[in-house]
């Protein structure tokens, strides 16, 4: 019989949603049960498991040296490492707090004893240790998990794809955000999401990080015909990918 | 008198949300330490709010705590439309109660089953209850999919709702989607009647230690979640923006962590608190099921919490049939579907202020503060959690209890322990707000 591959998932800065989002997979869970040896998961199992794993997914942003230490030593024993969610692929929502100085962001929430609550700038997992496999969002799209799961297990590579979330919402047949008076990300932000937010009447904001090449030209006339500020969206780009900045220093 | 010395340190207690320690010393028969550590890194949520619109603070809070995502949206949503005077309209609070309950119903039915369930079967986690409990596994998950499943239809997803924004909703249901809430509702009643027969036959551990019970309170017969006052098994009643006067958060100066105290040195929030201050006001059905648990206010043995989830998953499912049904019959009014973003076409007037929320999220009491500018900006804001509101109250139940049980094995105690945290269902990464991390080097 062929042995069944190691998986575990680690949480690091987060909300622990993504976690969620698996328990959430209902009697889906027992077929991927069925195929892989659940080594550890935290949130729902008292197991620990110290050897060698075939997949390491981690949930989480590295915001502590601590921190950065685990990972280290989780990437040292995984074969392959997943980065889950954006707090784990982009850094998400805890990168707003890079946009202040530390100390400063310590003492508003610790008061006079902020030095007991070290941290460091928030950063992704790849920013810290080579990542394999990428699955975006906040929270993660369960089928999008599924798939790079799929992938990761059969060892073959899994693209994410590099174009806007619009493309996505025109096929779903959303009216434009813009055509409705509002702002919204999906230009800019990759799509994988099936365009999620938009579907339900709300807003793009760009929790799956930023296509790779965004059409500036293209984003620039939309702003400009709908007459709304890029700083406006910058302000908002800052919301999840703040830790892109880190990307662009490298 | 029991003369032996016990250390007990469990780092990163499984089977929670978050990231916590147990350490107790015990020197010579003698309770020297016994605290709750809480070791998740700093996320610094209200810095962060610092500088943004007010209309972004529901999708932002919402990210601490993936398990009561809905909790956060509505806490958030309660404190920024009073600092704006938005006052929501009848079919909007419905919708909103009914969210609030699929939270509580998902929540509760994730810890009863998957948290709790293994230490009363003494295993480790339920992965080993797929070959000797498969059906209750399969009935777990499925309970906590169609929960979800409603929570898709109402709000886009149960994780991080996208639907419920300050003023309104951003998707209303149509027709066809109530008959689909409803009918998977309903279809979950033989599960959840499977779920207390099920609890029925398990057993809890005995420990009691008299404590004030804090929640909200209200004057009609609703049992209360998403709007009243404050009060307390101690008498304490008070309007919800003097909340300050409620948590009283102080530093121990044992450990830096930031505690909450009332009438007495600690007091506790959640589902053992809402049926304590609340039990008369549950639905029928719950309270049938309180009868067969023998549950009785005020009870104050912490390790029942899970039997008052029990209690109470049983009435959000029940109340949230009625409030889908009550819907259905007064009809959807669709012109109430609303689009604010970041309130570009002003649809919203906005004015300076100050306003907060206080709802029962599934492990107790949240509040959520916020002090906008005249454009919206937040200029402060402050969340304090119900788990926060625990902390001291966990320490002072194993300090009372850690003696107790001194004649038992080391792993027995570290176990009652685990079980007794576990009761309360904390949610540590929801620690916007804590201060402690102390390790004990022994």
């Amino acid at each position: 019989m062929i042995k069944k591959p190691s998986v575990a998932f680690f949480d690091f800065t987060c909300c622990e949603g993504c976690q969620l989002q698996v328990v959430n997979l209902g009697e889906t869970l027992f077929d991927i049960l069925g195929i892989i040896d659940l080594k550890e998961f935290r949130e729902v199992m008292s197991e620990k498991w110290d050897g060698e794993l075939d997949i390491a997914i981690v949930e989480g942003s590295i915001t502590d040296l601590h921190a950065e230490q685990r990972i280290r030593r989780i990437r040292e024993r995984a074969k392959v490492m997943v980065a889950y969610g954006s707090c784990a692929t982009i850094g998400g929502v805890n990168g707003m707090k890079n946009a202040f100085p530390l100390s400063d962001i310590q003492q508003y929430v610790y008061g006079a004893d902020y030095r007991f609550f070290p941290t460091e700038k928030t950063r992704a997992v790849h920013q810290v240790v080579k990542v394999d496999y990428f699955v975006h969002g906040c929270p993660v799209y369960p089928p999008e998990f599924l798939t790079v799961l799929r992938t990761a297990l059969q060892g073959v590579s899994c693209t994410v794809p590099d174009y806007p979330v619009c493309v996505e919402c025109k096929l779903n047949e959303n009216v434009c955000m813009y055509d409705r008076g509002v702002s919204c990300l999906g230009p800019v932000t990759r799509a994988g999401c099936n365009s999620w937010c938009i579907n339900n009447g709300n807003i793009c904001y760009g929790c799956r990080g930023m296509v790779s090449n965004p059409n500036e030209g293209g984003t620039k006339a939309v702003l400009e015909k709908y007459h709304v500020s890029l700083n406006l969206i910058i302000n908002k780009m800052n919301m999840y990918n703040t830790c892109r900045e880190m990307d662009r220093n490298e | 008198m029991n003369k032996r010395s016990v250390h007990i340190h469990v780092e990163y207690l499984p089977r929670v949300e978050g990231h916590g320690n147990i350490v107790v010393d015990v020197k010579e028969g003698k309770l020297d330490t016994c605290r709750l550590d809480v070791v998740e890194s700093p996320r610094f949520f209200e810095g962060m709010l610092r500088g943004r619109s007010v209309f972004e603070a529901q999708h932002i809070t919402s990210r601490i705590c993936g398990i009561c995502a809905c909790g956060h949206s509505l806490a958030s949503i309660q404190a920024a439309e009073q600092a704006l005077g938005v006052t929501p309209s009848a079919q909007t609070l419905q919708l909103r109660k009914l969210l609030l309950h699929l939270e509580i119903l998902d929540s509760h039915i994730l810890h009863i089953y998957f948290l709790v369930a293994p230490d009363l079967l003494g295993v480790e986690s339920f992965l080993p209850l797929i070959d000797t409990h498969n059906k209750i596994v399969r009935r777990a998950l499925r309970l906590k999919k169609t929960c979800n499943d409603v929570c898709d239809i109402l709000a886009g997803r149960h994780v991080h709702p996208i639907a419920a924004t300050v003023g309104g909703f951003t998707k209303l249901p149509g027709e066809r989607d109530m008959d689909t809430m409803l009918h998977m509702l309903s279809g979950m009643r033989s599960d959840m009647d499977a779920t207390v027969e099920f609890f029925t036959t398990l057993n809890f551990p005995e420990f009691e230690r008299d404590t004030e019970y804090v929640g909200l309170v209200n004057e009609d017969g609703e049992y209360p979640l998403l709007m009243g006052d404050l009060g307390s098994t101690d008498g304490v009643r008070m309007t919800r923006t003097d909340y300050r006067k409620v948590t009283n958060e102080f530093t121990m100066p044992h450990s830096s962590a930031k505690h909450t105290r009332l009438s007495r040195e600690s007091y506790a929030v959640g589902a053992l608190a809402r049926f304590n201050l609340n039990s008369d006001k549950l639905h029928l059905k719950a309270k049938e099921v309180a009868r067969v648990l023998g549950m009785k206010p005020k009870c104050i043995n912490p390790y029942l919490n899970t039997s008052a989830q029990l209690i109470e998953s049983v009435h959000c499912l029940e109340d949230a049939i009625s409030l889908i049904e009550g819907l259905r019959d007064t009809g959807i009014k669709h012109e109430e579907k609303i689009l604010v973003a970041l309130n570009e076409q002003s649809g919203i007037s906005v004015r300076g202020g100050s306003g907060v929320g206080a709802i029962e999220v599934p492990r107790g009491l949240l509040f959520h503060n916020y002090e906008i500018d005249e454009k919206g900006i937040i200029v402060n804001a402050n969340c304090i959690i119900p788990t926060n509101q625990n902390l001291g109250n966990i320490e002072h139940d194993m300090e009372k209890l850690v003696p107790e049980i001194l004649d038992r094995k080391d792993e027995e105690i570290t176990h009652m322990l685990e079980m007794l945290v576990r009761a309360y269902d904390p949610c540590i990464s929801c620690s916007t707000h804590f201060l402690n991390v102390a390790f004990v080097n022994r």
